[in-house]
């Protein structure tokens, strides 16, 4: 095959060159992919495994995503455009990552079939040095980028999801517990930052307003010290549910948090406190016009 | 904007339906306070679900409606403020301390159905407008 | 989205708009919706006043980013008597007109930022900013 010199620039590492000469060069890459799809793929799998990577998947998983990965791949290649690509690369991640694979798996399989296709094409160009240049010169920039949307794809997916999670996990830490019909209560347990007392005090005023309470008991028993701010966070938090019809009890107060209220200049008169937990559910009972009845009574007398 | 009210037996029930200007809130408690002494309701709710933000003057007027209403023996109920207007409102120092408050209409209902009542325990009459006035701290 | 909203204050009617697009431009900040919502009311005390007491002005609103915060600046500004005694005003429970006076001390406890500067005769220019920390 003769080889005819042209007139065209040097291209600078990982530039595209934005000629004809580069999309046609692109099209015969990709024929070639599309040609040697089964040997290439399986080629990747069989790598991926050596080095192990994705040990959180078996191997017929692997190969199926290898699989999705790979049209992806050469779709991305053929088109040039990256949206699709985009999409499959956080659908993916989405699929993989509660399996437990990690960043640099992800980032090291891409880079892999990078280096499964390169290779490929130097055992089809050996012979044209000339050629597989000006190939690898059209194939670089699209698999750098290829290999950047999966990876950044991926990340940010998981920091989506730990967000997610982070979020889950603050709800599940201050469980707003319905007992009774129009009863919550509130148990609140361990160090109160700003942000968590502010989350609180939406989910219980939510919790309000969807359960139709009329009485919340909020129990402090499990708090060692509380500062300003944070009781200053606690009877807005009360007067807040005062103003969604319901009554608010607290229970659990020891001496010093006592102290740091009436410190701030809260009347303790005026809010209604209960010795602990258990009183403060009687209480809150009481003023729903709960009676608890011993068994005895229940029985039918004979 | 007018805010349409009903009659509901005794009761005044006022339903804010979107925001309201200076203006319109000013005009909600002339209306009140006219039908209060007009109907001689026993009990007025105010309704103010639609609202999502409240500021001063909103409070403001509310107190105002409430102690206007009181003075005509009647008893006012704020019902429907939503968790995050109640969160800014308390944040921001403003409080509807003497104004009872309830969660929605039907509670609304209740709690003067349970003024009413206590009226007639204690020996005054359902017209009766003698002293001694519940008022809700 | 443009980089300045300016809400001119003559009327009742605009109260209820700077308000609105208040809490328009924070939740365009990402402000969640508890934040928006005082925002919103701290506006609406800032047009008031300038309402009751001047008569006419206009509320600015911005969007800024510094780093890792992204925030909302409001500026309510007018030409109209001037407040004499900045201290006082920002005292709660003061007010010469007779209403509860929760205005400014109120916006200014939920604020970031806060700044009144006055000048009997001349004008107020009130300036608020709230941040919110960026997730990195």
């Amino acid at each position: 095959m003769a080889t005819t010199s042209k007139d065209r620039p040097s291209p600078a590492a990982g530039l595209p060159v934005q000629t004809q000469d580069t999309a046609a060069l692109l099209r015969e890459l990709v024929a070639h992919l599309r040609q040697n799809r089964t040997q290439l793929r399986e080629e990747w799998a069989r790598r991926i495994t050596r080095a192990q990577l994705l040990t959180a998947m078996t191997e017929a998983e692997i190969f199926a995503e290898a699989t999705s990965v790979y049209d992806n791949y050469v779709e991305a290649l053929e088109t040039g455009t990256f949206e699709a690509l985009q999409a499959y690369a956080r659908n993916l991640s989405e699929r993989i990552i509660p399996r437990g694979v990690e960043t640099h798996e992800v980032v090291g399989i891409v880079l892999l079939l990078r280096d499964v296709l390169a290779r490929s094409l130097f055992a089809k160009y050996h012979e044209d040095f000339d050629k597989l240049n000006r190939i690898l010169d059209a194939y670089e920039p699209a698999a750098n980028r290829i290999a950047n949307t999966v990876a950044v794809g991926f990340v940010q997916e998981r920091e989506r999801i730990i967000r997610q999670q982070q979020e889950a996990i603050r709800e599940l830490s201050t469980p707003v517990l319905q007992v009774r019909e129009r009863l919550l209560i509130l148990p609140i347990i361990g160090v109160i930052d700003p942000q968590r007392a502010r989350q609180l005090t939406e989910q219980l005023l939510r919790a309000i307003r969807t359960n139709r309470a009329k009485v919340v008991v909020i129990d402090i028993t499990g708090v060692a010290a509380m500062d300003s701010n944070v009781a200053n966070h606690l009877v807005q938090t009360v007067e807040a549910s005062r103003l969604l019809g319901a009554t608010v009890i607290v229970t659990g107060l020891s001496p010093e948090i006592a102290q740091t209220l009436v410190t701030i200049g809260v009347d303790l008169s005026e809010m209604a406190t209960v010795g602990d937990l258990q009183g403060g559910i009687e209480e809150a009972e009481r003023l729903l016009g709960y009676k608890v009845l011993p068994l005895e009574e229940l029985a039918p007398k004979t | 904007m007018e805010v349409p009210i009903l009659t509901q037996g005794q009761y005044l029930i006022a339903s804010i339906q979107s925001a309201l200007t200076d203006a319109d809130l000013s005009q909600l408690r002339e209306a009140l306070i006219e039908r209060v002494g007009r109907f001689r309701a026993r009990g007025v709710i105010v309704d103010v679900t639609a609202l999502d933000v409240m500021d001063s003057f909103a409070v403001r007027t509310l107190r105002d409606i409430a102690h206007m209403a009181r003075l005509r023996g009647a008893e006012t109920v704020i019902v429907g403020i939503q968790p995050e207007v109640a969160f800014a409102m308390v944040q921001l120092g403003l409080t509807l301390k003497g104004v009872a408050t309830a969660l929605d209409l039907e509670e609304g209902l209740t709690f003067l159905d349970g003024v009413a009542r206590e009226r007639v325990e204690r020996g005054q009459g359902p017209f009766d407008r003698g002293p001694g006035h519940r008022d809700r701290a | 989205m443009p980089d300045e909203l300016l809400v001119p204050i003559a009327s009742d009617v605009d109260v209820v708009t700077a308000r609105q697009q208040g809490r328009s431009v924070a939740a365009n900040a990402g402000f969640s919706s508890g934040d928006q919502t005082v925002i919103a009311a701290a506006i609406s005390e800032l047009a008031r006043n300038i309402l009751m007491y001047a008569r006419r002005g206009e509320i600015a609103l911005n969007l800024i980013t510094n780093g890792d915060r992204q925030g909302v600046v409001i500026v309510a500004r007018d030409q109209g008597p001037g407040i004499p005694d900045v201290a006082r005003a920002l005292q709660d429970g003061y007010s010469t007109s007779g209403g509860l006076g929760l205005g400014l001390p109120g916006a200014r406890r939920l604020m970031d930022e806060f700044d009144v500067s006055s000048v009997v005769g001349k004008g107020t220019t009130v300036t608020m900013k709230k941040w919110r920390q960026l997730a990195s």
